[in-house]
């Protein structure tokens, strides 16, 4: 009987050493997949009971996001500052949801992960402190984002505005309104998070939209500053001679592309139209540069490069413009020219740096725990070419000098000088019963820079169809201007 | 008569088992018993560090507690099985003292969800430290009322009875004193319950090993020959046969699949190793692939757990799905080969971490050289058991103590190879860590009659003889013995009459 019997044996043994290759195939072969499932709870609830880095202000410190520690199991619990002035900026950071915008973008500094942060992390550990993530700190500048933020709210209206310093890229604010409260999603009470993430999706008002940056609109009249710039270093002066007439035929067709209210321009110079907005000769120079030179031009201000500021940018383009027809009305930013805010914004702000665009960054500095610096960010020109001339530029800065003088809308203050540009974008399927877009893109002081800003105020804002650029966004492109420039 | 007479007892031990010279080794017991209470001990501080918790009283009052059982384990062997191997019950204290710490550590993160969710909590590590000297309890006295495994011969059809019975009671009583959590395996009895199933898996072995020792010469020369292999009669395997299957029957019902797996194997081997016919495993083997067939196309419940095996990210979050199964795999893939450290890791996460799966929770904070060791543990203790089996003479020990020892592995291969997906996953439960009284009784009853049968193998047939001869009392002084009058026509021998 013991033969059998030591066959058993070795049988358990088998099972045992089975087991024992099963799991070594378990732990340590596919342990990586098994550990970094997305369905895998455990390194996701180490990350979020890790005291997660700020996100601060550059300008006095100004805490936007940070932590306060709670008794549950999470430890910490994400706090926003003004969360809803801010919530383009900072994003989200829910346990339940993920992350979102600047939280999800830097996740790895803020969450301590990033490699740069290892040596620190691994110190942690021995000294038996509890490891730390890192901190961001922004270009924002608040009083910009605030006089933002309250001139979009203050008449309800939904859009975004967004402000950088054209000469470094620096962007001083981003709002997009609507606005959601990221703090509800940090809430470390299920059901509050749960209750406020639907309240949020599903509001046809869309609040999570990041419509600074993620979002694409016709851009109206303020495109004309591309086809400025395209036609001055094409040769044209600002003397250049130009059509008054109060429409244009389009080639190839029996449509007629008329002026703003079908009137005559009150000009018959180059910078007279642009100063008045006049949409005829703007089609015509578009006809007569072609597809080519626009599309070369618009590489330079940042159209069709991929841009993340960290987060990703949504693309604009300026369309396929295959006719004379497209090109024509493609010239007053219509058709298929689509532009997001913040692209709408490096128009007006290349001129303002002598032709160059700056990439736009949102980040200052990436710290250590201990507030010791990991990177800092240095200007960065976009594409190292410039869009245009110095001299042009100085002449398109004239143009838009004279432009704000055409322009109404309050907020203007004698003492700074702003250059800027309208633009009142018709959209949707039938665009002559549908309240423009609203637009405004400027920089000021116009002598020497040190703001651009451009605002979208979405379909007329309160005025309807009868909304301009001038008398919806100038004013609220003007309130972060007269904020970053002391003006109050 | 020139030998001196035996006592009955005697003679038959010295029958089966020659007198050798064998060292007791129950100081090698008591160190590695000290080893083992070692090892929980840091484990507990461990836990506690980990937690970030002052370290309390209660680890003194659970140290004081294990060290009190296993001190009264030791004695209870010392007396009453002085001979069996020194190791089996270290194994089973090392064993019993981890469950009992990571039952302790679940209960800690249970418990800080329940506040959280301010709901009442009761916590298990105390009910596993009294369930843990009931066990003892009822592992002294098996120790003490079996002084010779071979007395349970006697009692194989009683055993093998009983044992369907209790198998049986569960699909036979209503739901109401049978059902837990939708497992129809309990005996709801007034203040606790129980799984008879844990018992009457030993009970079963007693019957099995007693009904094929007695049938033994029969299985291996009556019978026909089909197709060159030996069939033993029908009449001889009968009861056998219906008794397996009667009792797999029974659990298919109770849908209990794990513990029908485990009573499978054990008949198997023990078939086995009775007739020394590998037909046996292949015919076994050959039944068992048709019934888990037939399963599978009847039972939902069987296609769905070989589903989840196949891929339980795949069924991930269907009803009854794999989500149990990815959990464990995620806790274990995050443990890695090192662990997270006790106390550190996530092992509450996981659906019952405390039960079925509490080798996930060991393999996710101990890593896999902390599981790799745990499945040694258990590999040494079955060995032993082995060992001893071997040793032993009589057919019925050998039996007994195979079937004993294979049915540890057995269990721990069902559930383990469950929890990492060697296998589709059965809810059993892994014997000494996991959280459960039945569980533990019965896997202590276990333990004690395999040091019974290991006494027995090493146990010289005499006493040993005093080192001094002794001084032999003058002549004189000697008592007067009275000798017993033979019975009126009995035999003159003075044996006692068969």
């Amino acid at each position: 009987m013991n033969k059998p019997m030591r066959r058993v044996g070795i049988a358990m043994i088998t099972m045992v050493v089975l087991l024992l290759v099963n799991i070594t195939y378990i732990q340590v072969v596919k342990a990586d997949d098994y550990r970094t499932d997305s369905r895998n709870q455990r390194v996701l609830l180490d990350q979020y009971s890790r005291q997660r880095g700020s996100i601060v202000s550059q300008y006095d410190g100004q805490v936007l996001a940070d932590v306060v520690a709670t008794n549950d199991k999470l430890k910490f619990e994400r706090r926003y500052t003004d969360g809803p002035m801010y919530a383009p900026v900072t994003g989200y950071y829910s346990v339940r949801y993920g992350s979102g915008g600047l939280e999800r973008a830097e996740d790895d500094i803020l969450n301590g992960e990033d490699p740069r942060l290892f040596v620190r992390r691994l110190s942690d550990m021995v000294t038996g402190r509890d490891p730390r993530g890192g901190n961001v700190q922004l270009t924002i500048n608040p009083a910009v984002q605030a006089a933002l933020y309250n001139a979009m709210t203050s008449k309800g209206y939904t859009g975004a505005a967004v402000a950088m310093n054209p000469k470094t890229g620096e962007i001083l604010g981003m709002v997009s309104t609507p606005s959601y409260d990221p703090n509800a999603l940090a809430s470390h009470d299920s059901t509050a998070q749960q209750e406020a993430w639907t309240q949020f999706a599903d509001d046809p008002k869309e609040p999570m939209l990041n419509r600074a940056i993620s979002q694409t609109y016709p851009p109206g009249s303020t495109f004309k500053l591309l086809v400025a710039a395209a036609e001055l270093e094409n040769g044209a002066t600002a003397d250049t001679p130009v059509s008054n007439a109060p429409n244009v035929q389009l080639p190839g067709t029996r449509t007629t592309l008329e002026n703003y209210g079908g009137a005559a321009c009150p000009g018959t110079t180059f910078k007279e139209a642009l100063a008045h907005s006049c949409n005829v000769p703007f089609a015509t120079f578009a006809g007569q540069l072609g597809a080519d030179k626009l599309n070369q031009i618009a590489v330079n201000f940042g159209i069709g490069t991929p841009l993340s500021i960290p987060m990703n940018v949504a693309p604009s383009s300026l369309g396929e413009m295959d006719s004379q027809a497209a090109l024509y009305q493609s010239g007053i930013g219509q058709r298929d020219v689509r532009l997001t805010p913040l692209q709408d914004l490096m128009l007006s702000a290349t001129i303002a740096n002598g032709g160059m665009a700056m990439k736009p960054q949102l980040i200052k500095k990436l710290l250590a725990p201990d507030l010791s610096d990991l990177e800092t960010f240095s200007p960065q020109e976009l594409t190292g070419t410039p869009a245009l001339s110095a001299a042009n530029a100085a002449v398109l800065r004239d143009m838009m000098i004279a432009s704000e003088a055409n322009t109404k809308g309050g907020g203007k203050r004698a003492n700074i000088q702003i250059a800027s540009k309208t633009g009142t974008a018709e959209h949707g399927t039938d665009p002559k019963s549908t309240p423009p877009h609203a637009w405004y893109t400027a920089f000021a002081p116009a002598a020497d820079p040190q703001i651009a800003v451009a605002v979208i105020v979405e379909s007329g804002g309160n005025r309807g169809l009868e909304a301009t650029g001038g008398t919806v966004a100038a004013e609220i492109g003007r309130a972060a201007i007269n904020a970053q420039l002391g003006g109050g | 008569m020139s030998q001196p007479p035996l006592s009955d007892q005697a003679a038959s031990i010295y029958a089966t088992n020659p007198p050798r010279d064998m060292p007791t080794r129950r100081g090698t017991e008591l160190a590695m018993l000290g080893f083992a209470a070692f090892i929980v001990t840091c484990a507990f501080v461990l836990v506690q560090a980990n937690q970030e918790q002052e370290l309390s009283w209660s680890i003194v009052w659970y140290g004081l507690a294990y060290l009190g059982l296993f001190s009264v384990a030791h004695a209870a062997v010392r007396k009453w099985a002085a001979y069996a191997d020194p190791l089996i019950l270290p194994c089973v204290a090392l064993l019993n003292g981890l469950g009992l710490v990571m039952i302790y550590r679940i209960d800690l993160a249970n418990a800080e969800k329940a506040t959280q969710a301010s709901k009442d909590f009761t916590a298990d590590a105390p009910k596993q430290v009294l369930f843990t000297a009931l066990a003892l309890a009822l592992f002294l006295a098996v120790l003490i009322l079996v002084k010779d495994h071979r007395t349970l011969t006697r009692y194989g059809y009683t055993a093998g009875l009983a044992g369907m019975v209790a198998l049986a009671l569960p699909a036979l009583l209503p739901s109401s004193l049978s059902e837990v959590n939708g497992a129809k395996v309990w005996l709801k009895l007034p203040g606790f319950s129980i799984q008879p199933a844990e018992f009457s898996k030993i009970l079963l072995m007693i019957f099995f090993a007693s009904f094929l020792v007695a049938k033994r010469d029969l299985f291996m020369i009556a019978g026909r020959k089909v197709f060159g292999v030996e069939l033993p009669r029908a009449r001889d395997l009968g009861p056998l046969l219906i008794a397996a299957g009667v009792c797999l029957l029974v659990l298919v019902f109770e849908k209990d699949l794990g513990t029908s797996l485990l009573l499978f194997g054990i008949v198997l081997v023990m078939l086995y190793v009775a007739t020394e016919r590998a037909i046996w495993v292949v015919t076994g083997l050959s039944f068992f692939i048709v019934g888990c067939l037939i399963a599978y196309q009847l039972f939902t419940h069987v296609e769905q757990r070989v589903a989840n095996w196949i891929d339980p990210l795949e069924t991930y979050s269907d009803p009854g799905g794999g989500y149990q199964i990815a959990q464990g795999l995620f806790g274990l893939g995050t443990g890695g080969v090192g662990g997270t450290g006790l106390g550190a890791g996530r092992p509450e996460i996981v659906p019952e971490s405390n039960t079925d799966f509490i080798t996930a929770g060991l393999g996710e904070e101990l890593g896999f050289v902390g599981l790799a060791a745990i499945l040694m543990i258990y590999l040494l203790l079955a060995t032993r058991g082995m060992r001893s089996a071997l040793a032993v003479r009589d057919t019925f020990g050998k039996l007994l103590g195979c079937g004993l020892s294979f049915a540890i592995v057995m269990q721990v291969f069902v559930i383990v190879g469950g929890v990492t997906k060697l296998i589709p996953m059965t809810g059993i439960t892994t014997p000494f860590l996991s959280y459960g009284g039945s569980s533990l009784l019965a896997n202590y009853i276990l333990v004690a009659l395999l040091l019974r049968i290991s006494d027995a193998a090493r146990r010289p047939a005499q006493k040993p003889r005093p080192k001094q001869p002794q001084q032999q009392a003058p002549l004189a002084e000697a008592h007067t013995v009275m000798v017993q009058r033979p019975p009126a026509g009995g035999n003159p021998t003075g044996e006692p009459t068969a």
